[in-house]
C-alpha cells in the first residue's frame, strides 16, 4: 500500500492505496464522491473527466498514486449549497442533460474550455467535446448550455 | 490490471538504475497508452517507473535555428507554445490534432514516439521535419529512430529526454483522422528543410515512413501537380476495420497532394 494525500475539492483529504487504484477509484470508493463516474472505463466516453491542478483528465486514465500533492476538483466542488453553479444552471435551463450520466463529465471538461477560451464559438466548444460522448442529447443542447453557461459566469 | 509496485524517481539517473535493477519494469510517461495496456492486462510491469517527478523533462526552447521539445513535455502545451506557433506552426498543429482536450492535458511527446504506435501523430512530425532524438545516453537521427511496428531504436533502459526539431522552411501536416479515436488512418507531413524536401506518412503502414519518389518529384517542381499521378503502393500497408490497404495508399498521394497545395 502507498500513501496518498491530495487537496480534493478543498480539502487535504490522504489514503493508504494499492499502485493500480485508478483516480476514479480513489474518488467515488475511497471518498465516496458518485458524481464522477464510470461509463466506458476505457479513456473513450469523458464521463469521469476531473481537473487534477486546473486542467481536466480522464480520472479512468490516471493512476490515483499520480495525484499524490496534487489538487483533484469534481463536480461536488460546483455547487453553492443549493445554489447551482451557473454553467449546471445553464445545462437545466437549456435541456443539456436527459439521462445525465455524461453529464458530470462534460460540465468538468466544458469548465477547462472557458478557462483557456472564456468566448468559445460554437465550433470550439464542438471541437472540445471530442473526448465526450452522451447518447441521448444529439448534443445540440449540451453545445447551446455550454455556450449559455460561459456568457453567465462572465456576471 | 494486475498489481505493480510504484517508483517515482526525481532524477534521470535514479529513472534509469531503478529500470536496470527492475527485471520487469516500465517508464511511465503520459499514460495514455501505457495505462488503458495495464488495464487490458496487454502490459503487466513489475514495477512502474513514473518519470512525472523528474526535473528538468518538461518545456520547450529555440536556440538557434533549433526547437527543442522535452520529453515530457505535454501535447496541450506543443499545441498553444507561441514559440512553438513561430517557429514550427506544422508540430503545434500537429500536437492539436492528436486524440482529445483530456489525452492532450495528459499525453506526452516522449511517451508518444517510444510507444511508436503505427497510427500516432508525432512520429510524422519527427521523420518529416529530420529531428533528432536526445535520450539519457546519446543521439538518435529520426531515420534511424523508429524500426517496425511499436518499435525503436531504444534500448532497454534507455529514456527519451527531449526531442530536437530544425527548423524548416515551410511545412504542413495533413490527416485524414478515424473520425472516433482521432488517430491518423493516414498523415503526412510535407517539409521543405534547408537543404531538402522531406515527405513522412504515419498511420498507413506498420511505421511511420518517408516516400522518396515524392520527395524527388517535389524537389524538381514543389506543386501538387509533381505527384498528382503517383500511386504509392499498398504492399505492406495497414489493413483493418477503417480502411484497406489499397484506401490508405490512395490516401497517402492525396494527403500528400493537400499538404503541398496548403504550402503553396
Amino acid at each position: 500500500m502507498i500513501p496518498v494525500t491530495l487537496t480534493l475539492n478543498g480539502k487535504v483529504v490522504s489514503a493508504d492505496i494499492e499502485p493500480r487504484t485508478l483516480l476514479v477509484q480513489l474518488i467515488r470508493d475511497h471518498f465516496h464522491l458518485t458524481g464522477t463516474h464510470v461509463g466506458c472505463d476505457t479513456s473513450q466516453c469523458g464521463a469521469c473527466v476531473v481537473h487534477v491542478d486546473g486542467v481536466s483528465v480522464k480520472s479512468c486514465t490516471m493512476l490515483a498514486v499520480q495525484v499524490d500533492g496534487a489538487k483533484v476538483q469534481t463536480i461536488e466542488s460546483l455547487a453553492d449549497k443549493e445554489r447551482l453553479h451557473p454553467m449546471q444552471q445553464a445545462f437545466k435551463d437549456h435541456h443539456g442533460l436527459q439521462c445525465g450520466f455524461c453529464t458530470p463529465g462534460i460540465i468538468m471538461s466544458a469548465l477547462n474550455l472557458i478557462a483557456k477560451n472564456p468566448n468559445p464559438s460554437e465550433s470550439d466548444i464542438r471541437d472540445w467535446l471530442e473526448g465526450n460522448l452522451c447518447r441521448c442529447t444529439g448534443y445540440h443542447n449540451i453545445v447551446k448550455a455550454i455556450s449559455a453557461g460561459a456568457e453567465a459566469m462572465k456576471s | 490490471m494486475y498489481d505493480f509496485s510504484y517508483k517515482r524517481p526525481t532524477s534521470l539517473s535514479d529513472a534509469a538504475e531503478m529500470s536496470e535493477q527492475a527485471e520487469d519494469g516500465s517508464f511511465l510517461a503520459g499514460g495514455m497508452t501505457l495505462i488503458p495496456a495495464l488495464k487490458l492486462r496487454l502490459a503487466s510491469p513489475s514495477i512502474l517507473i513514473d518519470l512525472g517527478g523528474v526535473q528538468d523533462l518538461t518545456g520547450i526552447s529555440q536556440e538557434n535555428n533549433t526547437l527543442t521539445v522535452r520529453a515530457m513535455t505535454k501535447h496541450a502545451d506543443v499545441a498553444v507554445s507561441s514559440e512553438v506557433k513561430n517557429a514550427i506552426p506544422a508540430l503545434s498543429e500537429v500536437a492539436e490534432s492528436i486524440g482529445d482536450p483530456q489525452v492532450r492535458n495528459r499525453g506526452t511527446i516522449g511517451g508518444s514516439i517510444s510507444n511508436a504506435d503505427p497510427a500516432a501523430d508525432y512520429p510524422a512530425a519527427l521523420l518529416g521535419l529530420g529531428a533528432t532524438v536526445e535520450t539519457n545516453s546519446r543521439t538518435i537521427g529520426s531515420d534511424d529512430f523508429f524500426t517496425g511496428l511499436f518499435g525503436t531504436a531504444l534500448n532497454a533502459n534507455e529514456l527519451v529526454v527531449a526531442v530536437h526539431f530544425p527548423i524548416p522552411k515551410r511545412a504542413v501536416y495533413m490527416k485524414f483522422p478515424n473520425p472516433a479515436s482521432r488517430y491518423a488512418i493516414v498523415g503526412v507531413m510535407v517539409a521543405e528543410c534547408s537543404d531538402e524536401i522531406r515527405v513522412a506518412v504515419t498511420g498507413a503502414g506498420p511505421s511511420v515512413f518517408r516516400v522518396f519518389e515524392m520527395e524527388e518529384a517535389l524537389q524538381k517542381n514543389f506543386s501538387p501537380n509533381a505527384i498528382q499521378d503517383m500511386i504509392v503502393s499498398a504492399d505492406g500497408l495497414n489493413e483493418d476495420m477503417h480502411a484497406s490497404a489499397d484506401y490508405r495508399a490512395h490516401l497517402i498521394t492525396v494527403m500528400a497532394k493537400r499538404a503541398v497545395a496548403k504550402l503553396i
